[in-house]
């Protein structure tokens, strides 16, 4: 335990600003969930691995020479064709299914692409250093890494960018419409076999971008995607399904109780933290409900 | 119960007591195998019965590890010490407080994760499907990260547990742990058969159908729920506390909290028998530690990737299991009359 944190503004500030840019990260990543499970009613645990993937792409060509951050271009692309593989293999045969099911698929796939990461990357904890200096704040007190603000700058131009696809293009109304009523879109000549290809390979897309971005900030490990996977489902029953304010402003405040619970609890717990908070969002909401005699759907 | 299952149950029994003299060389894995039955078929009473999907029977059986392990030593040694040093080295149980020590663990193993179930299940057992699903997932991990911070029981360099005692070497560590688990299988058995047998199977699987109906018809779904998760809790601590006396290692989120790895095995072996039916469990869990071993044995370091692939397939292509598909091809062996020309019909709407 460490009270330093309320002691000295400074490192108020710095933990707010870091939780701020962290978690915008987090708002993308939970944008592509909240988007899989809108569309689909499909609850993807293997959305953390993507991610991760994601950011070995992004480090790979760090390693090759490539400047890292032009991984925010590639990475994208090369995710959303594994994402439309993963469709075509696993999601479509328990798409319609029950969704204890889907979890438990995606389990299987989270797992099988945590080893084979583990054995083409190998069990390091990596970072693609992308060079970019840092920025001081308040007389040198608050030190912000560039980095973290590229991250941060990419991550609300592509939300932007998919929010106005989604609203403007063909394929956009037609995701939009399946979301809505699947049977319906089906019947007014939506091919909703190719819209829920498409929805995973966007969102695969997303954690692409996400990783990427993970690569340059943070570290990335074979192991650290379950982490990701929690923390989106968590964003978004928060926010509640197509409230993209609310998976930002929800993705932020995460952002923000993991800086403040490092600083306070310690690093060791970090992760714990996050999980345990999960834990009691939801209960917290299901003894709200109860009160009215209803459950969590 | 008829003649052709007594005999069934003695010859199983019979086989279960001399199997260690038999072979000899399989001990370690036969009370693994006991273990694993135990795990799919209490996590069953969950998921098959209740319908209540779980992660977070992982929770039990680790909080059974833990304790078991720190209660064998803290009765005689101090525990700080020994998990600091490594204690085997510096303090030695003799046979007598290593026996007395693993009766009081395990003891304390079972009840206190009962507890916990008790304290817990009213919050959590009031969230239904996936978000239920997910909220356990979050617990077990929860708890692995949580315990892998704790000083007191090892942290992150992991938790020794006692030794066996220097008597009779290998063999005898080998039998006793067999006998250990096999007598929580006998014992989870027993009362799992008998459990099924009352109206309370009846009110669980009311429960699973159709809950909110369950309630109207006057049934106090809550107090059932949580009894059913008790009951899961009890035998998943025990072999929790077994396991970790036979693993003689306990790591927070490679040993006891492994949500990865024996969190879903349970799951996964409830679901490759056939969830929802007595044997469905036992038969799986057999067939999965046949599986698991050739995988380990075979494809040693592509293990992961196979399990992840069979996980896929068995979720996939056999959601109902082993069971479910002989329900399916044989109806009239599980005690369902099946009207011919309705059978017809079936076949023809497919």
């Amino acid at each position: 335990m460490d009270f330093l944190v309320f002691q000295y503004p400074m490192i108020t500030i710095q933990a707010c600003l870091d939780g701020l840019l962290l978690g915008i990260l987090f708002a993308l990543i939970a944008y592509g969930m909240a988007l899989q499970w809108g569309v689909m009613n499909i609850i993807n645990i293997a959305q953390g691995d993507l991610v991760i993937l994601g950011g070995y792409i992004a480090y790979f060509m760090y390693l090759y020479g490539i400047h890292p951050a032009w991984g925010v271009i590639v990475s994208p692309i090369i995710m959303y064709f594994v994402g439309i593989a993963i469709y075509k293999l696993v999601i479509n045969k328990v798409v319609d299914r029950d969704l204890f099911i889907s979890i438990l698929a995606t389990f299987g796939i989270s797992i099988l692409f945590m080893q084979l990461m583990n054995f083409a990357f190998g069990a390091d904890v990596v970072l693609a250093n992308s060079g970019y200096g840092t920025t001081m704040l308040f007389d040198n007190n608050v030190v912000l890494p560039n980095s973290k603000i590229f991250s941060a700058f990419i991550s609300i131009v592509f939300a932007i960018c998919l929010v106005v696809y989604m609203k403007r293009s063909k394929l956009g109304r037609a995701i939009r419409a399946t979301a809505q009523n699947a049977r319906a879109a089906k019947i007014l000549g939506v091919d909703t076999e190719k819209v829920y290809a498409a929805t995973f390979g966007i969102n695969a897309a997303l954690c692409g971008v996400a990783g990427a971005l993970i690569s340059i900030t943070f570290t990335i490990h074979p192991y650290m995607g379950l982490p990701y996977t929690i923390r989106s489902f968590m964003i978004v029953i928060v926010a509640g399904l197509g409230n993209l304010p609310g998976v930002a402003m929800s993705g932020m405040g995460l952002g923000i109780f993991e800086e403040f619970a490092d600083y306070i609890l310690g690093t060791e717990f970090r992760i714990g933290s996050v999980f345990l908070l999960l834990v009691l969002i939801l209960v917290y909401r299901r003894f709200k409900l109860s009160r009215k005699r209803e459950y969590l759907k | 119960m008829n003649k052709n299952s007594w005999i069934l149950y003695i010859g199983i029994l019979v086989f279960g007591l001399v199997a260690p003299f038999i072979f000899p060389a399989f001990k370690v894995q036969l009370s693994i195998l006991c273990v694993l039955i135990v795990l799919a078929t209490t996590w069953n009473i969950q998921g098959g019965e209740m319908g209540y999907n779980t992660f977070g029977n992982i929770l039990f059986y680790g909080l059974g590890m833990y304790l078991c392990a720190s209660v064998q030593v803290g009765m005689f040694f101090p525990l700080a010490e020994w998990t600091e040093s490594g204690g085997e080295k510096t303090f030695v149980h003799t046979p007598s407080q290593f026996f007395q020590g693993m009766a009081a663990g395990l003891v304390v193993a079972a009840v206190v994760p009962t507890i916990v179930a008790g304290l817990i299940g009213y919050a959590i057992l009031g969230l239904r499907g996936h978000y239920f699903a997910i909220c356990t997932l979050g617990l077990g991990v929860a708890a692995g990260e949580i315990s892998g911070g704790i000083e007191i029981i090892g942290a992150g360099q992991g938790f020794t547990t006692p030794p066996f005692p220097n008597i009779g070497g290998l063999e005898a560590r080998g039998e006793f742990f067999y006998f250990l688990s096999f007598g929580a299988l006998v014992l989870t058995f027993i009362a799992v058969r008998a459990i099924y047998t009352t109206r309370f199977r009846l009110i669980l699987n009311a429960i699973r159908d159709n809950e909110d109906k369950a309630e109207a018809m006057g049934i106090e779904t809550m107090k059932y729920k949580i009894t059913g998760w008790m009951i899961s809790a009890f035998f998943c601590g025990l072999a929790g506390g077994i396991m970790g006396g036979l693993v003689g290692y306990i790591d927070s989120t490679d040993v006891a909290f492994d949500g990865r790895e024996m969190g879903v095995f349970m799951v996964l072996m409830a679901i490759l028998g056939g969830k929802g039916t007595l044997w469905g469990p036992i038969i799986g869990a057999t067939i999965f530690h046949f599986f698991k071993e050739g995988f380990w044995t075979f494809f040693l370091g592509w293990q992961y990737v196979a399990l992840g692939v069979l996980i896929v397939v068995i979720v996939i292509y056999f959601p109902e299991g082993l069971m479910g598909w002989l329900r399916e091809k044989y109806p009239e062996r599980f005690g369902e009359v099946v009207d011919e020309a309705d059978r017809k019909a079936q076949v023809e709407l497919k």
